[in-house]
């Protein structure tokens, strides 16, 4: 056999060439197929069941983002953040003000770091129990999971149209604070909200945790070795399910997260089930957050009055702003000239590069394995292709 | 069966010997257990209460979507929670989304691929004109510019309760078809076209850039100085 050939992913992995083989099956999953989250092709090479060569096709929600963030003003890229990864547009805000703030020497009032905090920790909430919803699904347990998380969704974006005036799309950071006061009224409800998610957890997990068809389905599926995923870029829940500890909140620590005490859980093998043991223990950590944050929220004001809305411009310069998104790293790049809009308008997105190792992961697994394998990254289609 | 729909058919496409049965004489045949109704009406009846979407989703307002089949909105409720995972099984397209000019010609793919009778109902400002990314270079500018578009759901994203909303609409819409005439439905016409033509990625833009069978650009009309 010609090494040149051997692709990574062990022994039992035959070399592929390119060109198609008389007994290789190559099986085009997507754009339109119900467990690729969204409009994602895999073309996956298959020796009987197991895979022996993965191709992601991108782009078919490619909305140019990034150059129409260069044609409007700095704030009117604020609600286009919401589109990116549309599960979690409160974090997306969070990145984006950072960005900007840098980019300016905005400072930000305290209130309004106490509320960004609990609206991204929120936002990690909706995010998790959603994932491991579809996750489940796409393990075979239709529905009821699934139906599970969305119930909680409901509550969460109920308290985020509250506050914000829409579901999803909350449009509701701004540079140098937040666009309205949370009332008392709101204070109260997510504080009636995080002290029953707990039991909620307890629910979802009596369900799903030790349940034995999920762990032989799941677990020593999708590995993940801990130097591939830092040398792909890895981030987020994926990166810690591997071992590693890495958390902006802990390592940046931006906003209020200082103050705060919670741990940062981390798992040891590297597979899916890992990867979806992290995440619920995150959330468990996420309630831990908030609830210190409401106990410890501060008056005055949500917005610094210097705070300059209209006419923004910044001084030329750059600047890269960067949070703990639920699903990895999020970050803006922003270069300005000292005009209205950016120069140059990037986004670091978490779920495109960890997407990156998916073939690492699904070769020598089986077609339905790479269904669920695909589901435990946690991708959003908006923010992958943009 | 007890709640088909009450309009009488119109008088057009009744044989000219039979004098139309009135709303109070069926309502008195109901009574005694008798239920009289046309073959029109059972079709429609049955086909607007049994619209099974296909679980297809493009972005944002695939999620929204998501919603409105889970428990706080529970579209069940109006016959539609089978979301069928292939084109063959469904009856309802939804476009729930940014339709890229890559993803346009599988949506219309799709579509050729669903059988008769279809629906396709619009859903959000993206899938109806392109939405906030319509001055971008790779968004479509409205799906209903390839297959036609039954109903549009305004909002960014609409909310489940839209959703449900233009399904109700869709389900009155349907119920006004006739069998045969005008009033028919777009597959019982003779001019049916079947087959959507698929564009293809040209040179520079999708070819054709829309179907001139489902669409064509609106005349401007200058309002008169006065
Ligand atoms: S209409 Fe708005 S919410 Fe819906 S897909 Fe377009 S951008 Fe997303």
């Amino acid at each position: 056999m010609n090494p040149e050939l051997l692709t990574p992913g062990g022994a039992n992995v035959r070399a592929v060439h390119d060109a198609f083989h008389g007994d290789l099956l190559e099986v085009s999953m997507g754009p339109h197929h119900p467990s690729t989250h969204g409009v994602f092709r895999m073309i996956v090479t298959l020796d009987g069941e197991r895979i022996v060569k993965l191709k992601p096709v991108f782009g078919y929600l490619h909305r140019n983002h990034e150059k129409l963030g260069e044609t409007v003003s700095y704030l009117g890229s604020m609600p286009y953040t919401d589109r990116l990864d549309y599960l979690s547009a409160m974090t997306n805000n969070w990145a984006y003000a950072i960005a900007v703030e840098k980019l300016a020497g905005q400072p930000v009032p305290e209130r309004a770091e106490y509320v960004r905090v609990i609206l991204a920790e929120l936002t990690r909430l909706l995010n998790h129990t959603c994932l491991a919803g579809f996750l489940m699904q796409d393990c075979g347990c239709s529905g009821t999971p699934l139906m599970y998380a969305f119930r909680e969704r409901e509550k969460i974006l109920d308290l985020f149209e509250s506050l914000s005036g829409s579901r999803m799309m909350c449009n509701y950071q701004r540079f140098g604070g937040c666009r309205v006061d949370p009332t008392p009224a709101w204070v109260d409800a997510t504080r009636t909200l995080v002290g029953n998610y707990g039991a909620f957890l307890d629910e979802f997990e009596a369900l799903l945790t030790g349940n034995e068809i999920i762990m032989a389905r799941t677990q020593g599926v999708g590995v993940l070795s801990a130097a591939l995923a830092i040398n792909a870029g890895v981030t987020g829940p994926m990166l810690r399910a591997t071992g590693v500890a890495s958390d902006l909140r802990k390592s940046d620590a931006y906003g209020v997260y200082p103050r705060f005490q919670f741990r940062v859980p981390l798992g040891a093998h590297g597979d899916v089930y890992d990867r979806y043991m992290v995440r619920v223990l995150e959330m468990r950590e996420s309630i831990r957050i908030l609830e210190q944050a409401l106990a410890g929220l501060p008056g005055g004001p949500i917005m610094d009055p210097k705070a300059k809305l209209r006419g923004f411009r910044p001084k030329a310069g750059e600047a890269y702003g960067r949070i703990e998104g639920p699903k990895g790293e999020i970050g803006f790049y922003l270069v300005s000239d000292g005009g209205p809009n950016p120069l140059r308008y990037r986004v670091r997105p978490p779920s495109f590069i960890n997407l990156t190792v998916l073939e690492d992961m699904c070769l020598g697994q089986t077609v339905a394995d790479a269904v669920i394998i695909l589901g435990s990254v946690d991708i959003v289609l908006g923010e992958v292709d943009r | 069966m007890s709640d088909a729909p009450t309009p009488p058919p119109s008088p057009a496409h009744q044989p000219a010997s039979l004098p139309a049965i009135t709303d109070a004489e069926r309502a008195e045949l109901r009574r005694h257990g008798i239920l009289l109704t046309s073959l029109q009406e059972l079709y429609t009846w049955g086909n607007s209460h049994s619209v099974w979407p296909l679980n297809f989703g493009l972005a944002c307002c695939a999620i929204e979507m998501i919603a409105a089949s889970m428990a706080k909105f529970d579209i069940a409720r109006f016959g539609s929670e089978v979301f069928r995972p292939s084109p063959r099984q469904a009856d309802l397209l939804i476009v729930s989304g940014t339709v890229t000019k890559k993803m346009a010609p599988q949506v219309v793919r799709l579509w050729n691929q669903m059988p008769e009778p279809k629906y396709c109902i619009a859903m959000g400002a993206c899938a109806i004109s392109g939405g906030p990314f319509k001055q971008g270079y790779n968004v479509l500018k409205g799906i209903d510019r390839f297959i036609p578009v039954d109903i549009y759901i305004p909002g960014c994203p609409p909310r489940p309760e839209a959703l449900l909303h233009g399904l109700v609409q869709l389900q009155e819409k349907i119920k006004g078809f006739t069998i045969k005439g005008p009033d028919a439905p777009r597959h019982l016409q003779k001019a049916d076209a079947g087959e959507y033509p698929v564009p293809e990625f040209g040179a520079r833009d999708l070819e054709p850039p829309h179907n001139p069978a489902v669409w064509s650009a609106p005349t401007l009309v200058r309002a008169e100085k006065s």
